[in-house]
C-alpha cells in the first residue's frame, strides 16, 4: 500500500497527551487471534495500550507518542491478514453500553438488598409460626427497612424515571403500577411495622425490582450486542476513499471524512464512495444497487454518479457533493418522508396489554378498598388490602412476558444471521403474509458470477480464476470467485481496458477481450444474452469464453418455494428490465411480478396490497427500495444493501443466502405464539391472585411465592424461543464481513 | 438472641463487601468484554496491563 492513509480523525487524544484509536476488525476466528494481534501491536515502538474486545471484535490502541502514525497498525493487521477499519463509537451505542452499566448497577444493589432482606424476612416468618417475640420481629422488620429503602430508591429508578416520563405526558405504561406497587409496598411496610403488626412487605418490594431489571438488562444486552455488529459492518464496508489534495498527491481517507468539493479518485473495479458528479475520465458503472437496472451505464465528464455504484473501466475523478441535492436524490427524500410519515402507528402486543391492564388494576384496588369500607372493616384494614391487591397484580410476569421473548428471539435471529432493528420488528413480521422481493441484488448476488462454469474442466477454472486476480476488473473479480484460494500467477500482468496475460509452464495465457487474446467474437454470440458480459481465456489451444452475470442466490428457488408452501403470497417488484425480471420470476415460479419499477411504482403497489388488506413484508436492497422498505409493514435489507435502505429497514440480514427471511418469518411467528402464551399465564396468574389478594388473605409470603413464581414461569417460557435456533453461522456469512459477534450468544438467552 | 447483636452486622457486612466488589470490577470494565475474558484466562502471558 504505497498511498498515505490519514487516520488523524480518528485518534482521540486526552489532556494528559494520550492518544488513542479504535479499529474495528475482520478475520479474527478464535480466541487465539486475540494474543497475536495484541502482541504484534505491542512490537510497534511507540504503543503503549493494545487491547482486543473479542465480543465486538475492536481494538483499542493507546499511545503518547505524537510521531506515531496509527496506519503503521493498519498495516501490520493487513499483512497478519486482517482488515482492520479506524472506528467511532457512535453516539448511540455508547449510550446504550452506558445504560447497560446503569442497569447492572442497580440489578448488583437490588440482587444484595433482595438476599439480605429475605435472609430477615425468612426468619420472620419462621418465628411468625413458632416463637419469634414482638421486639425481635420489629428489629428485623426495621433493618429490613433500612436495607430495603435506599436499594429501592436506588434501583428502582429505571421504573420511577420512565412512569414519571409517561405521566407528564398524560399516559399510562407498565411502568406506572410497577412503580405504584414498589412505593405502596415499601411505604405499608414502614407504617405497619411502626404499629408493631407482624406484616410487612419489604422483600416482595426488593424481588420485584431484581426480577423485572434483570428482564430489563437482558434486553438491554441484546439490543447492544446487534447494536455492536451491525456498527462493525458499517465501518468495515464504508471502504477508504482516495482524496486527490490540491498538489495532485492522493491520500486515502475514511469516506466519512469527504467533503463536499472534495475531489476523489475512483479506479477501475472500486466502488464509488460519494455521490458526486464525474470531472474526468470517462468509464461504464453498474448503477443496480440505485436503480435496480443490471446493465451498465456509460458515464463521462459532468455526469451524476452516486455512492456505492461500481466502477467498470476507467479511472474517474468525482467532485463529491453535499448530501441531498440532486433529482433521484429529492425524488428518494420525498418518498421516504411521505412512507415514514404514513406508516401507521403500530402498536406492540405490551403496550396493548398495558393500555388494558394498568386502568382495571387501579380500578380492581379501588374497588376493593370501597368494598371493605362498606362491609364494616376498619379503614386501615381496607387501605392495607386494597394495597395487597396493587402489590400482587403488580405486573411483574406482565412486563417480562413480551421482553423476555423479545431478547431470547432476537438472540435465536441473531444466530441466524437477522440483526433486528428494533425489538417491535418480530411482532410485525409474525404479521406479515405478502412477501415482495426486490430483484437485483436481493433474489440475485449483489456481485456478478460466472453462469456457465460448470460447462469447463477444473483445471482450467482454475487456472483462469488464478490469472483472473491479477485484475481489477469486476468481471475478472468474478471470475476469480471460482477460486476464493487461488494465489495469481507471478509475472502476471495487465494491459487496462484490455485483460490479464500469464506464462503458464511456459504457455502464454491471456485472459480478456476477444481481440487481446487473439479469438474471434461472434465465438461468443450465442452466450450473449440481456445483462450477461463475457471474458474471453486462452492457453495455447485451449479456449473459453465464460458468460459473467447476475445469478440468483443459491438457495433462492427452495426457499420461494419453501414460502409459498407455507401459504405465503409471493411479488417480485424490480427497476430492471421487464424481460430480466420476467425471466427471473420464470425461474423462481413466482406469478405476480412487475418490472421496470420506479421508486413510486414500487410504493404504490405495497398501497395497494395495503389496501387489500394484506400486511406486506418488503425484502430490497436497492437506494431506490428505501421507499418501498419504509412504507412495507415490515422490512428487510440485504447486508450489502445500500445505507439509506438499511437504515430504512427493520432488520438487515447477512450471508450469500435468502434461507434468512424464511427463518425471520418463522421465529417470530413462532415468538408471537409465545408471547401471547405468556401474556395468558400472566393472566392465569391474576384469575387466582387477585380474588385472594381481594378477600384479604395474602400474606407477605404467598405475595412472595406468587409473583415471583409467576415471573420465572414466564421467563422460562420465553426461553423456548432460542430452542433449536443455535444454527452455526456459515462461510458464507463470514465473507460477507460479518465480525465475529455472533458465535457464542449462550448469554443472552440465559 | 444476643447472638443475633453480632451475626447480623456480619451478615450484612459480608453482603456489602461483595456488591462493592461487584460494582469496583464493573467499574474497571471487567464486564465489557466477555467472550473475551472466557479465552483469556488460558493465556499463558499475565504481563498485559489490566486496566482498560
Amino acid at each position: 500500500m504505497s498511498l498515505d492513509i490519514d487516520l488523524s480523525g480518528f485518534v482521540r487524544q486526552t489532556d494528559d497527551g494520550a492518544r488513542g484509536i479504535d479499529f474495528a476488525i475482520d478475520g479474527m476466528t478464535c480466541a487465539a487471534c486475540i494474543v497475536e494481534i495484541e502482541q504484534a501491536m505491542k512490537k510497534i515502538p511507540g504503543v503503549e495500550k493494545a487491547r482486543i474486545n473479542y465480543s465486538n471484535s475492536r481494538l483499542a490502541l493507546g499511545w503518547k507518542d505524537e510521531t506515531l502514525d496509527p496506519a503503521l497498525a493498519v498495516e501490520q493487521l493487513r499483512r497478519m491478514g486482517y482488515v482492520a477499519h479506524p472506528f467511532e463509537l457512535a453516539e448511540a451505542e455508547s449510550r446504550d453500553a452506558e445504560h447497560a452499566k446503569f442497569l447492572l448497577r442497580c440489578l448488583a444493589v437490588a440482587g444484595f438488598a433482595a438476599m439480605n432482606v429475605m435472609l430477615l424476612s425468612v426468619s420472620v416468618w419462621a418465628g411468625n409460626a413458632s416463637d419469634i417475640t414482638p421486639e425481635t420481629r420489629d428489629m428485623f422488620h426495621w433493618l429490613s427497612a433500612l436495607i430495603a429503602l435506599p436499594a429501592a430508591a436506588f434501583s428502582g429508578r429505571p421504573f420511577f424515571t420512565s412512569a414519571l416520563g409517561a405521566l407528564k405526558r398524560r399516559a399510562l405504561n407498565m411502568d406506572v403500577p410497577i412503580s405504584l406497587a414498589i412505593i405502596l409496598a415499601l411505604g405499608m411496610s414502614v407504617v405497619e411495622t411502626a404499629n408493631h403488626r407482624p406484616e410487612a412487605y419489604f422483600d416482595s418490594a426488593l424481588m420485584l425490582i431484581f426480577f423485572l431489571l434483570i428482564g430489563r438488562y437482558l434486553e438491554q444486552t441484546m439490543r447492544q450486542r446487534t447494536r455492536a455488529v451491525a456498527g462493525n459492518i458499517a465501518a468495515l464496508r464504508s471502504p477508504l476513499a482516495a482524496r486527490v489534495n490540491p498538489d495532485g498527491s492522493v491520500t486515502q481517507v475514511p469516506t466519512a471524512r469527504i467533503a463536499a468539493d472534495d475531489i476523489v479518485l475512483v479506479r477501475p473495479g472500486e466502488r464509488i464512495p460519494v455521490d458526486g458528479s464525474i470531472v474526468a475520465g470517462t468509464s461504464e458503472i453498474d448503477e443496480s444497487i440505485v436503480t435496480g437496472e443490471t446493465r451498465q451505464r456509460s458515464v463521462g465528464v459532468g455526469a451524476d454518479v452516486f455512492s456505492g455504484t461500481l466502477n467498470f473501466c476507467g479511472a474517474l475523478n468525482i467532485r463529491a457533493r453535499a448530501v441531498g441535492a440532486g433529482g433521484f436524490l429529492d425524488e428518494i427524500e420525498r418518498l421516504l418522508e411521505n412512507a415514514a410519515s404514513a406508516r401507521s402507528h403500530f402498536v406492540g402486543l405490551a403496550e396493548r396489554a398495558s393500555r388494558i391492564y394498568a386502568p382495571v388494576v387501579h380500578l380492581t384496588a379501588a374497588a376493593t378498598l370501597v368494598g371493605w369500607l362498606i362491609a364494616g372493616k376498619s379503614a386501615h384494614d381496607a387501605i392495607v388490602t386494597a394495597i395487597a391487591v396493587l402489590i400482587i397484580t403488580c405486573p411483574c410476569a406482565l412486563a417480562l412476558a413480551v421482553p423476555a421473548v423479545h431478547v431470547t428471539a432476537s438472540g435465536a435471529l441473531f444466530r441466524s444471521g437477522v440483526l433486528l432493528n428494533g425489538g417491535q420488528a418480530i411482532e410485525r413480521f409474525a404479521e406479515a403474509d405478502t412477501i415482495v422481493f426486490d430483484k437485483t441484488g436481493t433474489l440475485t448476488l449483489p456481485e456478478p458470477r460466472v453462469a456457465n462454469a460448470r460447462d469447463f474442466s477444473g483445471d482450467l477454472i482454475e487456472r483462469a480464476a488464478r490469472l483472473a486476480r491479477s485484475s481489477r476488473h469486476p468481471l475478472a473479480r468474478a471470475l476469480a470467485q471460482e477460486r476464493p484460494m487461488g494465489a495469481p500467477y507471478d509475472g502476471a500482468r495487465e494491459e487496462p481496458g484490455a485483460g490479464v496475460a500469464a506464462s503458464i509452464d511456459n504457455i502464454e495465457t491471456r485472459l480478456g477481450s476477444a481481440a487481446f487474446c487473439g479469438l474471434d467474437a461472434s465465438a461468443a454470440a450465442p452466450a450473449l444474452d440481456e445483462g450477461s458480459s463475457v471474458i474471453f481465456y486462452r492457453r495455447g489451444d485451449e479456449t473459453a469464453v465464460f458468460r459473467v452475470r447476475q445469478t440468483l442466490r443459491a438457495d433462492a428457488v427452495e426457499t420461494i418455494a419453501a414460502l409459498k408452501a407455507r401459504g405465503f403470497r409471493v411479488e417480485i417488484i424490480s427497476g430492471d428490465s421487464p424481460a430480466a425480471t420476467r425471466a427471473v420470476a420464470e425461474t423462481l415460479g413466482v406469478a405476480d411480478y412487475l418490472g421496470g419499477a420506479k421508486p413510486a411504482d414500487k410504493v404504490a403497489r405495497l398501497e395497494a396490497l395495503k389496501a387489500e388488506g394484506r400486511k406486506t413484508l418488503m425484502v430490497g436492497d436497492g437506494f431506490n427500495d428505501a421507499p418501498a422498505l419504509a412504507a412495507a409493514h415490515a422490512s428487510l435489507s440485504p447486508v450489502s444493501a445500500a445505507d439509506v435502505a438499511q437504515a430504512s429497514a427493520d432488520a438487515v440480514f447477512l450471508g450469500e443466502k435468502l434461507a434468512p427471511v424464511a427463518r425471520a418469518l418463522e421465529l417470530s411467528r413462532l415468538a408471537r405464539k409465545l408471547m401471547r402464551q405468556n401474556l395468558g399465564i400472566a393472566v392465569i396468574y391474576n384469575a387466582i391472585a387477585v380474588p385472594l389478594a381481594i378477600s384479604g388473605l395474602v400474606t407477605p409470603l404467598i405475595a412472595a411465592l406468587a409473583m415471583s413464581g409467576s415471573s420465572l414461569v414466564v421467563t422460562g417460557n420465553a426461553l423456548r424461543a432460542g430452542v433449536g435456533a443455535g444454527e452455526s453461522r456459515t462461510p458464507e456469512q463470514a465473507q460477507a464481513g460479518e465480525p465475529e459477534g455472533s458465535r457464542s450468544n449462550a448469554g443472552a438467552a440465559a | 438472641m444476643n447472638v443475633l447483636i453480632y451475626l447480623v452486622p456480619i451478615a450484612l457486612t459480608l453482603g456489602f463487601v461483595g456488591l462493592v466488589a461487584f460494582v469496583w470490577s464493573l467499574r474497571s470494565g471487567q464486564f465489557d468484554d466477555l467472550d473475551g475474558a472466557a479465552s483469556r484466562v488460558l493465556f499463558d502471558d499475565d504481563v498485559d496491563d489490566r486496566k482498560t
